[in-house]
């Protein structure tokens, strides 16, 4: 059962062959006894679950149900979600129960998809291998020394290890792409603006976008037609038209043009993860594909823009935390200023007050220019080498991370290490493009993620190609071999 | 490039952080490597190059000014550390 397609898990329910009741306490089942080992869940709801899957059978019994209807999932612990502990990973919100739903939280509740829980992330999002949780690490399925990634890493780790079909994500600089990537299952970070980041606890708004993270390309085109679309709330959502993202799975790839940027396979990638991109190429060519050279001169830049750009929008977002209105506050204030200075000392992990610092850093008087407005400018030449080099492709690909899911413990102590770790997914978010993750093969028993970058709203050709390739391929089926039923590459 | 403790100090107060003299050190110290992260943007050549705010340039949404949100403040105020009759309570800031 944890091993089946959405689509084959709504052909049942729709059948009624099984009842979201049933299947809902099955994956609750797997939680129980599974997540222990992984530590992917911050809260489970059990009570929500079932509640909302008894209100789904009555829906699917009356044979006029939505295909995802009945279909559990849990959200990423950033959504805010009414009556249930928010946490954002941190000690900051560990008090914390949203009083309202985040947009993505109604759209997917309007479908009676039932609620397991909240999952696992770094520390309101700042991280790249869910380490910074309060909550404790998750642990990687594949490998329970390596990090799952991050920082929508207990979303990655939970759907890997079929304790539920879906999760979502968020991707501020590939967080929904890199544990993807680590922990062998398929994400898509849509084009900024595509899903309404309205209850979605901010980090950095010119960069923040959710999106789903599953199995397959298939099942990721399913669940974004459900959460793309225009909200009011959100001062940044798009006006798109509306798109089925399901209706070109299965066009021929023959024909097109995949561009390979020359600086990807440069110093810093693994040679074996090369190896595992560059049967990929051979896979996608063997489809009718074409490979052409393309080039990305300022994408070396990236790193730099992104830790200038994200930790000055985090500074500016995170002062809504102050002991005030919710939240952490300290014991005996003495006065405000130390109600704020020692709530905010207290209740962010180490990682988010240096963000946080950082970013007031570059904003403030004799830096801005140097530091602010300069990563803006760079911002906009990383973005003008993908619009220059999607003239001659129409996708253009390379690898998710320079290396497979590193070590627990690895690279905590050097938060610049771990900062590089992104080298190939800040570029996307920097130029708000869509891209995504795919399963792509192993190094060391370790995933590998395939990255396809696309042009502004081609979701639709992403996950195509991204289909047709897995189409010909396992590498999104494989599971864990200690997870029950699962076989290993 | 190096931050002194006078700078850490600063930062900090603009970051509405509390940091113990014991951890100036420590904290000058990762955010200075931080920093020289930023220093490799001195290298680009960004002349004539117009600062990128949003993604597709758009500027932000306007709306009619009407109210579309309703009166939740007791819902709100449940999850706040201290209130007292629809107030949010601070320590005493005028003596």
């Amino acid at each position: 059962m944890h091993n089946l397609s959405i689509k084959q898990l709504s052909t049942l329910l729709q059948s009624k062959k099984v009842s979201s009741v049933e299947l809902t306490r099955y994956f609750l089942d797997r939680i129980q006894t599974l997540d222990g080992e992984i530590n992917s869940f911050v809260t489970v709801t059990p009570e929500l679950a079932l509640q909302m899957a008894e209100a789904a059978d009555v829906k699917l019994a009356a044979g006029n149900a939505h295909p995802l209807t009945g279909i559990p999932m849990a959200h990423k612990d950033i959504f805010c979600t009414d009556g249930v502990k928010t946490s954002c990973g941190s000690k900051m919100l560990d008090n914390f129960v949203a009083p309202y739903d985040a947009h993505v939280v109604s759209q997917l509740k309007a479908l009676d998809m039932p609620i397991l829980g909240k999952t696992n992330m770094d520390e309101f999002a700042m991280g790249s291998s869910t380490e910074s949780s309060f909550y404790g690490a998750t642990k990687n399925p594949w490998n329970r020394q390596a990090v799952p990634g991050g920082s929508s890493g207990g979303s990655a780790a939970a759907v890997a290890a079929g304790l539920v079909p879906f999760a979502t994500g968020t991707d501020t600089g590939g967080s929904i792409r890199q544990p993807a990537a680590f922990c062998g299952i398929s994400g898509i970070k849509p084009t900024y603006g595509a899903i309404s980041r309205f209850g979605m606890i901010s980090y950095a708004s010119s960069f923040d976008q959710g999106g789903p993270m599953a199995r397959s390309a298939e099942d990721n085109a399913w669940l974004l037609n459900a959460m793309v679309g225009f909200d009011e709330r959100d001062s940044t959502s798009l006006k798109m038209d509306k798109v089925d993202y399901t209706a070109g799975l299965n066009d021929s790839v023959k024909g097109l043009r995949i561009g390979v940027p020359a600086e990807y396979f440069g110093e810093g990638l693994d040679p074996d993860v090369a190896v595992v991109i560059k049967q990929a190429m051979a896979e996608l060519e063997k489809l009718g594909a074409e490979l052409v050279e393309v080039h990305l001169p300022n994408q070396h830049l990236a790193v730099s823009a992104y830790y200038v750009l994200a930790p000055a929008e985090a500074s500016s977002n995170l002062s809504r935390f102050d002991g005030v209105r919710y939240g952490y506050r300290c014991e005996n204030p003495k006065d405000l200023n130390d109600l704020y200075t020692r709530s905010r000392a207290e209740g962010f992990g180490a990682e988010v007050k240096r963000r946080i610092m950082v970013g007031a850093y570059a904003l403030s008087a004799g830096y801005y220019d140097a530091y602010y407005l300069k990563a803006q400018k760079v911002r906009r030449l990383v973005r003008d080498d993908f619009i220059k080099a999607f003239e001659s492709c129409d996708v253009i690909l390379g690898p998710v991370a320079p290396t497979p899911a590193f070590n627990l413990g690895e690279k905590t102590d050097d938060p610049v290490s771990m900062y590089l770790a992104d080298l190939f997914t800040i570029p996307v978010n920097l130029a708000g493009l869509p891209a995504m993750s795919v399963p792509a093969g192993f190094v060391n028993q370790r995933p590998v993620g395939l990255h396809l970058v696309g042009p502004y709203f081609s979701e639709a050709k992403l996950l195509n190609v991204a289909h047709q390739y897995q189409q010909v391929t396992d590498w999104h089926k494989q599971t864990p071999e200690w997870i029950e039923g699962g076989r290993q590459a | 490039m190096s931050l002194q403790v006078s700078e850490v100090k600063k930062i900090a107060q603009l970051a509405a952080i509390a940091v113990e003299p014991a951890e100036f050190e420590l904290v000058s110290k990762k955010l200075s490597n931080i920093l020289d992260v930023f220093a490799q943007l001195e290298k680009a050549d960004t002349g004539g190059i117009e600062p990128m705010a949003h993604p597709l340039d758009q500027t932000q949404r306007l709306r009619d000014d009407l109210v579309t949100e309703i009166n939740l403040r007791e819902k709100y105020q449940a999850i706040a550390p201290s209130t007292q009759k629809g107030l949010y309570l601070v320590p005493q800031v005028i003596e």
